[in-house]
């Protein structure tokens, strides 16, 4: 156990430092021209677009599964009118972003590191680098400014889908109306749920971007490199949605 | 870029000496892969690099065109020593340079096109029209002006050498690294390759250097070759001449 620790934590120590130095080169690069505006609205193509599906539907089985499990329970206590309410609070505060943070990990995470990573090992990294043109720029903050930006979105639109899937559930098995539905959301609604919970997804984003791609760009040279950046990419972005959500909810704590 | 402040002075002999390796030195996971590497390579010259798997033929490339940097020593290329550049001079001098992968390293997400776009758009501030021609022309110089829409997952391994190669020209560089350019191949298309080299060589008049096993690609395409043994190299002449080496290990690549 005592040889099993030391290793652990220099590995650990290790992936945290090189992630800290590629977040800074990713700063110190993003902002300095030439800029890659052509390749970031490609990514956002890529991330944004080819995710929609996968998103809305996992949203509207979120929100139509919440709503299903909590009608028996409030109905014992004749709290259905509250479902809206709780379903709402629960999915924009907390459900959907986390959810949608999650699968975006899986999806597109494991999607960087995998692209970047056959690209290192099958040499492309330095082809473009003896072409003269910064692999990094082109390749890394491209990626990353797309995720930061388009996560965000995504979790938008999980959210409203997920709504519509409470709906769905309340009007088949309570027969609530659409009009009252969405009333009842929007009265329960304030900025103070919408504005923290759309300002954690940035960086959720950011981190799903940075982790990916610091994985893929430092795969090493065998094919197999190319699947343990994928995966090790899904579980630390996975794990950094998580540590991410955390911070957020005890700052918003704070602040409110 | 020879005005920057690492320009260094040109060798005083008659023949223009473009690349030049003094005293190389390169460790890698704790192995010396090149010990004492001197070489000088001329203007206009093809010259091959022999040696065994894992004697630094690919590391003293990789060296020269500063994708490694020595541990100690210098690499002088186009009077640039290119362990002193900076990150802009560097790339500068990578727009000079050509590298030619072994497998071909075309952008898999791009087709051919934009393969060959690539570079250009970046480097030369051309119309859409010139950039279009110039595609077409490199693409016909390789004989392969039918690929141009085509995705590299679509190529044979030789198409997708060819295309790399004309990747690489469409920039006109002044020097050629290849790296290990027929590998991989059948005897027939590894000659159409090396024909392909000799046809650019002649058309564009480039200094190229070719890291290769392949004797006939060597037989076929070289002015000069050296051989590289435990990181040093410790033969030289030319094809006819190594053949009839003393040295059985320089032998042994002509058996």
């Amino acid at each position: 156990m005592n040889s099993i620790l030391p290793k652990f934590l220099t590995d650990l120590l290790l992936v945290v430092y090189g992630l800290y130095n590629f977040s800074a080169r990713y700063f110190r690069e993003v902002f300095k021209p030439p800029y890659e505006f052509k390749e970031t609205f490609r990514q956002f193509f890529e991330i944004g677009n080819k995710s929609l599906g996968l998103v809305g539907l996992t949203g509207f089985i979120i929100g139509f599964v919440l709503a299903l499990q909590s009608i028996p329970m409030l109905s014992k206590f004749g709290a259905v009118s509250l479902i809206p309410t709780m379903i709402s609070i629960s999915i924009v505060r907390e459900i959907g972003p986390v959810i949608t943070g999650l699968i975006c990990a899986g999806k597109i995470g494991s999607g960087i590191g995998a692209e970047l990573g056959s690209m290192k090992v099958s040499e492309q990294i330095d082809a473009m680098e003896v072409s003269a043109t910064n692999p990094f720029k082109f390749l890394v903050v491209t990626r990353i400014t797309a995720t930061t930006l388009m996560i965000p979105i995504l979790i938008i639109y999980a959210d409203t889908i997920a709504l519509f899937g409470g709906f769905t559930a309340l009007n088949i098995f309570t027969g609530q109306s659409l009009q009252l539905y969405f009333s009842t959301v929007f009265s329960a609604l304030s900025f103070d749920d919408i504005i923290p919970s759309t300002i954690k997804t940035f960086f959720f984003g950011y981190a799903i971007g940075l982790v990916g791609s610091y994985q893929g760009y430092n795969a090493s040279r065998g094919t197999e490199s190319v699947g343990i950046a994928a995966n090790v990419s899904v579980v630390w972005a996975s794990l950094l949605v998580i540590i991410l959500d955390m911070v957020a909810v005890q700052l918003t704590m704070i602040i409110y | 870029m020879d005005n920057n402040k690492n320009t260094l002075p040109a060798p005083s002999s008659g023949i223009e000496t473009v690349i030049c390796l003094e005293n190389l030195k390169k460790t890698l996971g704790g192995n010396e892969i090149l010990k004492d590497v001197n070489l000088n390579i001329f203007k206009g010259e093809t010259l091959i690099i022999l040696g065994k798997s894992g004697s630094g033929k690919s590391v003293t490339l990789k060296c020269i065109v500063g994708l490694m940097m020595p541990d100690s020593g210098k690499v002088r290329v186009l009077r640039n020593n290119v362990p002193d550049l900076d990150y802009y001079e560097l790339q500068e001098l990578r727009r000079r340079v050509g590298f030619i992968f072994q497998s071909g390293a075309l952008y898999d997400s791009m087709s051919v096109r934009e393969n060959l776009e690539f570079p250009l758009v970046r480097h030369e501030q051309l119309p859409q029209d010139e950039v279009e021609s110039r595609v077409r022309e490199a693409l016909s110089d390789v004989g392969l002006e039918d690929s141009i829409d085509k995705m590299p997952s679509e190529l044979s391994g030789g198409m997708r050498k060819r295309i790399g190669l004309a990747r690489t020209l469409i920039l006109k560089p002044e020097i050629m690294l290849y790296d290990e350019p027929t590998t991989g191949l059948d005897p027939a298309t590894s000659r159409e390759i090396s024909n392909l080299i000799l046809k650019m060589q002649s058309k564009f008049k480039v200094t190229s250097v070719i890291v290769t096993h392949d004797m006939e690609c060597a037989r076929l395409t070289a002015n000069r070759i050296v051989v590289l043994k435990k990181g040093v190299f410790t033969a030289e002449g030319s094809f006819s001449e190594l053949q009839k080496s003393d040295d059985e290990f320089v032998r042994g690549f002509f058996e």
